[in-house]
């Protein structure tokens, strides 16, 4: 196939997140979409969990990830999108061409009017970590684990122990119990667990599988395949208490020590990208910096809820449908939000002042608070001010401006969100 | 089986050694007692192919490097090895080390190096080429000759052109006694006796146990550690050359280099150990190599770290490479000890081994007529042009299938891997031959898919697919 396609909306990655976006678009009048996903299926990450939890907030009811996943599948083939899997895309331009190649048509080259992008995220590898020992075979990343187990079928351990307690390493202890394995521990290094409360008590204390705050692993024994860890406790500086070393014999390391928003292709095209989400910088509408280009799911941020997802991909959706109907059509006019005390992040980073719709903040604690509130403010004057029994860095927050509130902000005003005592 | 000569280890020196013996008529064994060619310290090094003023004057080591580098150019051509000569600088951090650079540059000269392949540049001249120099760094020795070259890559190209040319690769064939018989070296492997009229040790850390098999006690290899970090290709270009600091009393220093696939390496540290077939890392490798690190480039950080390695050094008492016909048998020939600059000199370790070889054989050695010093080159998708992959695609759909997104590696190359001449049968092996695995995300993408391949092309249940065969599983039974 040698001649360049012309499509009014490419969606690139067709996880929950592409998908949403894609019908939501179309909802909106959009022409010719095409949903380019280097999978041999439509469903993105959703495809390997499958245990329940999911569409809680957005279905009312509890899917498991692959069920959720055929809702919106269904949906996509009932309509008149393209779809093409096992399709990678290698690389975009300023222009919004988009290359990508796969085994049916070889090489593909589209001319979009707008860009979606995405591409969800990838797991941290041991790399980052400093952990001494061999390379013996054994350590993978609870992600990959998922996809033996739930997808080939094959076991890739029988003592285990899993590094980080985010959700994907909790789910991961369950999941190797229930298959006979033996799960010895989770360690966290943090003095908190990453992951959902449900996931804590579901997934670790009804099979008793402690979990080890403050402690991590330094280092891994065996030489073919791993016979055993190191564990130590940290301190509050994260540094390794001398003394408190332990052998723990297992022949599995699981890494679940985060997600890294996979923004290879926007890289490419130069767009302004925030350094705490690892995700592009985005507008309400999630428009990143370059016009015509949009971003949601968790190449924009890492959601722990997949009904956040869809949402935030419907509000792209719905932004792309907007550009593409009328490119040169911006009024906008923009005050930045900023995370103050105790907030790490805040999605969207700015937002237009003149939008005729409400506007959700979705933001992230940077640790655990207990009895304290959230306080929305633009210099004196304080917006919105909410109280919560608890805040924790695993779930995500968020804070609704409405019209009202909209007005009062004038362009370039700095939108604060801090947690305070209360 | 018989053979003439039996080459024992197939890393750099054993894999190029066998490619020179292949222009011969002789029957050559390869005996490896890993799971593929390059899995011990030809795999973990720094890959730098030195100028050649470091080495002590008449020492091997000394001649064998400046001739060696020399070779590597045409070699690495030849065998469709990526080499760049990006030159390396020395840097000093004083006035006295500047006065060691003077006594290198001296060294160099002695040892054979071109005056004008080497240079001392003052601080402005050094902050040109590396702006991200510290501040505390006043000059350095620019030397254009050095250069990097990946070292697994040219091990798998050598030992692939000595297969193509009739040498025989054994895996999983350690060598466990030897004994000599009727004028025939009689070899108990793994898999077997082998006979061999010839042979030639080149066992790395391993090489003075192998001398001892036959009573060659003359050999003594103390492993030392190194370790090293290599970082994300978003930090390429931290450096141009490779950046050496000045020697002190207190060491070597680490060395921050690009490697020829746009990664930057940073290491390796030095450490004594006992165990020679663990090069498994310390506590704290990380933040030593750093530390040093940042005494050349302060701005170079462990967040950047996508994986962390060790590699062994074969370092003999003597310091030097010993290369020869042993005293307990001259037709043995020892190619041990060959510590660093190993890499740099085994185009012409290779060369002089087959000297040796020539001046023992009974007979002449007749040279083949249909002798090819190449090998097919790889696919590598990565490095086309669009127009280049179109075609590639058009002629053959698994070129259109990528398997690795981080290093864009297709399914086409992760194919022709394992179907080469001396193709992978592991996870690592893929890995080596085609950066499938290598990039930021380690194979945790890519690493199932890998097998699934494998297992395919292996016609092998896919839980019998190994990381780097022994006992590295990576699957277990099937779930319930
Ligand atoms: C292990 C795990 C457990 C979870 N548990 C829960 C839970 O219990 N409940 C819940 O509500 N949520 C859960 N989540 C969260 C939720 O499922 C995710 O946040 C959601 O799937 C993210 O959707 P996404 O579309 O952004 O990303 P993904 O689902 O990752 O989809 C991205 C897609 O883009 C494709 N892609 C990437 N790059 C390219 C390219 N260059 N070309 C073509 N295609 C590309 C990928 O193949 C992928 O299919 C979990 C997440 C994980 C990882
Ligand atoms: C940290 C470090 C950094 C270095 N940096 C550089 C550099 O920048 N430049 C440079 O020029 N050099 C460098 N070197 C040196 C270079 O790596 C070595 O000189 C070179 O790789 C040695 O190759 P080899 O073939 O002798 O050994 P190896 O690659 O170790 O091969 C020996 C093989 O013999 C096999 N073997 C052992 N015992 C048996 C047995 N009983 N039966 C069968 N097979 C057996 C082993 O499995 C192995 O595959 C470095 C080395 C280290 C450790």
């Amino acid at each position: 196939m040698n001649s360049t396609l012309k499509y009014d909306l490419v969606v690139i990655g067709g996880g929950p997140a592409g998908m949403a976006a894609a019908l939501e678009a179309k909802k909106n009048g959009v022409g010719k979409i095409i949903i380019l996903e280097r999978a041999e299926t439509l469903g993105g990450i959703l495809e390997q969990c499958i245990h329940t939890g999911f569409g809680l907030h957005y279905f009312g009811e509890e899917l498991s990830g692959p069920e959720y996943a055929h809702k919106f599948i269904e949906l996509v083939e009932q309509s008149d999108i393209d779809v093409k899997t096992d399709t990678m895309v290698i690389s975009i331009s300023k222009e919004r061409m988009v290359t990508a190649v796969n085994n049916q048509d070889g090489f593909i080259q589209i001319d979009a009017t707008a860009v979606i992008l995405a591409m969800g995220c990838r797991e941290r590898a041991r790399g980052a970590l400093d952990i001494a020992g061999s390379r013996a075979s054994g350590v993978m990343t609870a992600g990959a684990a998922q996809k033996f187990v739930n997808i080939d079928g094959y076991m890739p351990g029988k003592k285990i122990v899993i590094l980080g307690s985010g959700d994907i390493g909790l789910i991961m202890a369950r999941r190797m119990t229930l298959e006979g394995a033996q799960v010895k521990m989770v360690c966290e290094l943090m003095p908190y667990s990453g992951g959902l409360t449900r996931n804590i008590v579901q997934c670790l204390d009804d099979f008793d599988i402690p979990l080890k705050l403050s402690c991590t692993v330094i280092e891994v024994h065996g030489t073919e395949r791993v016979e055993g860890i190191t564990i130590a406790q940290v301190d509050e500086n994260r540094n390794v208490i001398d003394g408190t070393q332990e052998f723990v014999e297992c022949d599995t390391l699981l890494l679940s020590v985060g997600l890294i928003p996979e923004n290879e292709l926007s890289k490419q095209i130069d767009i302004d990208m925030d350094p705490i989400t690892s995700g592009p910088v985005v507008n309400e509408m999630r428009q990143t910096s370059l016009p015509g280009v949009f971003a949601c799911g968790n190449v924009l941020q890492v959601h722990d809820l997949v009904d956040y997802v869809t949402t935030e991909s419907q509000i792209a959706g719905l932004g792309a449908a907007k550009y593409i109907s009328n490119p040169n059509n911006d009024d906008s006019r923009y005050a930045f939000t900023k995370g103050g005390d105790g907030v790490r992040y805040i999605v969207p980073q700015k937002v237009n002042i003149n939008s005729k719709e409400e506007i959700k903040l979705y933001f992230r604690v940077a640790d655990v608070y207990l009895k304290s509130k959230f306080v929305v403010s633009v210099g004196d004057e304080v917006l919105i001010e909410k109280r919560k029994q608890k805040f924790a860095p695993g779930e995500m927050e968020n804070a609704t401006l409405t019209l009202e509130m909209l007005e009062k902000i004038k362009e370039n005003d700095e939108i604060v969100i801090s947690i305070k005592e209360r | 089986m018989f053979y003439d000569v039996a080459i024992i280890g197939a890393g750099v020196i054993g894999s190029l050694t066998a490619r020179n013996l292949s222009q011969y008529n002789l029957k050559v064994a390869l005996i490896e007692k890993g799971n593929d060619v390059a899995c011990a310290t030809s795999k973990a090094n720094s890959g730098i192919v030195h100028a050649g003023f470091d080495a002590k004057p008449g020492t091997l080591k000394a001649r064998l490097n400046v001739d060696g580098t020399k070779k590597m150019a045409d070699v690495c051509k030849t065998l469709f090895v990526p080499f760049k000569e990006i030159g390396s600088l020395v840097v000093a951090f004083s006035d006295y080390e500047v006065e060691t650079l003077r006594e290198l540059y001296q060294r160099g000269i002695t040892n054979g190096l071109d005056a004008d392949s080497m240079e001392i540049l003052d601080r402005q001249a050094l902050v040109k080429l590396e702006p991200n120099i510290s501040p505390d760094a006043v000059g350095a020795l620019l030397s254009k000759t050095a250069g990097i070259v990946c070292p697994y890559e040219l091990t798998v190209a050598a030992a692939e052109c000595a297969a193509t040319n009739g040498v025989e690769f054994l895996r999983n064939c350690g060598v466990n006694s030897i004994k000599f018989e009727n004028d025939m070296f009689i070899l108990s492997t793994e898999q077997g006796e082998i006979s061999a009229k010839y042979i030639i040790n080149a066992a790395g850390v391993h090489s003075d146990d192998i001398a001892k098999m036959i009573g060659d006690n003359s050999i003594n290899i103390t492993p030392r550690l190194g370790e090293y970090a290599l970082l994300d290709k978003s930090v390429g270009n931290v450096v141009n050359h490779v950046i050496f600091q000045c020697p002190t009393e207190m060491g070597k220093g680490v060395l921050i280099a690009p490697t020829v696939d746009g990664n930057v390496i940073v290491g390796p540290t030095t450490v004594e150990v006992d165990n020679k077939d663990s090069a498994a890392i310390a506590q704290d490798a990380l933040s030593n190599v750093f530390k040093s690190a940042n005494k050349s480039v302060p701005s170079i950080s462990m967040r950047n770290t996508i994986t962390s390695f060790g590699g062994l050094r074969a370092h003999d008492v003597t310091s030097d490479f010993i290369i020869g016909s042993s005293n307990a048998n001259k037709k043995f020939i020892n190619v041990a000890g060959i510590a660093s600059p190993g890499l740099a000199s085994s185009p012409a370790i290779a060369d002089y081994v087959l000297e040796i070889l020539k001046s023992i054989y009974d007979g002449e050695l007749e040279k083949k007529s249909d002798y090819n010093p190449s090998r097919t080159e790889p696919v590598k998708f990565r490095e086309m042009s669009d127009e280049q992959r179109r075609e590639l695609i058009a002629k053959n759909k698994a070129y259109g299938r990528i398997i690795c997104r981080c290093e864009t590696v297709t399914e086409g190359e992760i194919i022709d891997a394992i179907n080469s001449p001396v193709g992978a049968r592991d996870v690592d092996g893929v890995k080596r031959r085609t950066r499938a695995g290598m990039g930021r995300c380690q194979s945790g993408f890519c690493g199932s898919k890998v097998m699934e391949i494998l297992s395919r092309e292996l016609n092998v249940p896919i839980n019998e697919i190994t990381k780097f065969g022994g006992k590295s599983d990576i699957l277990y039974e099937r779930t319930k």
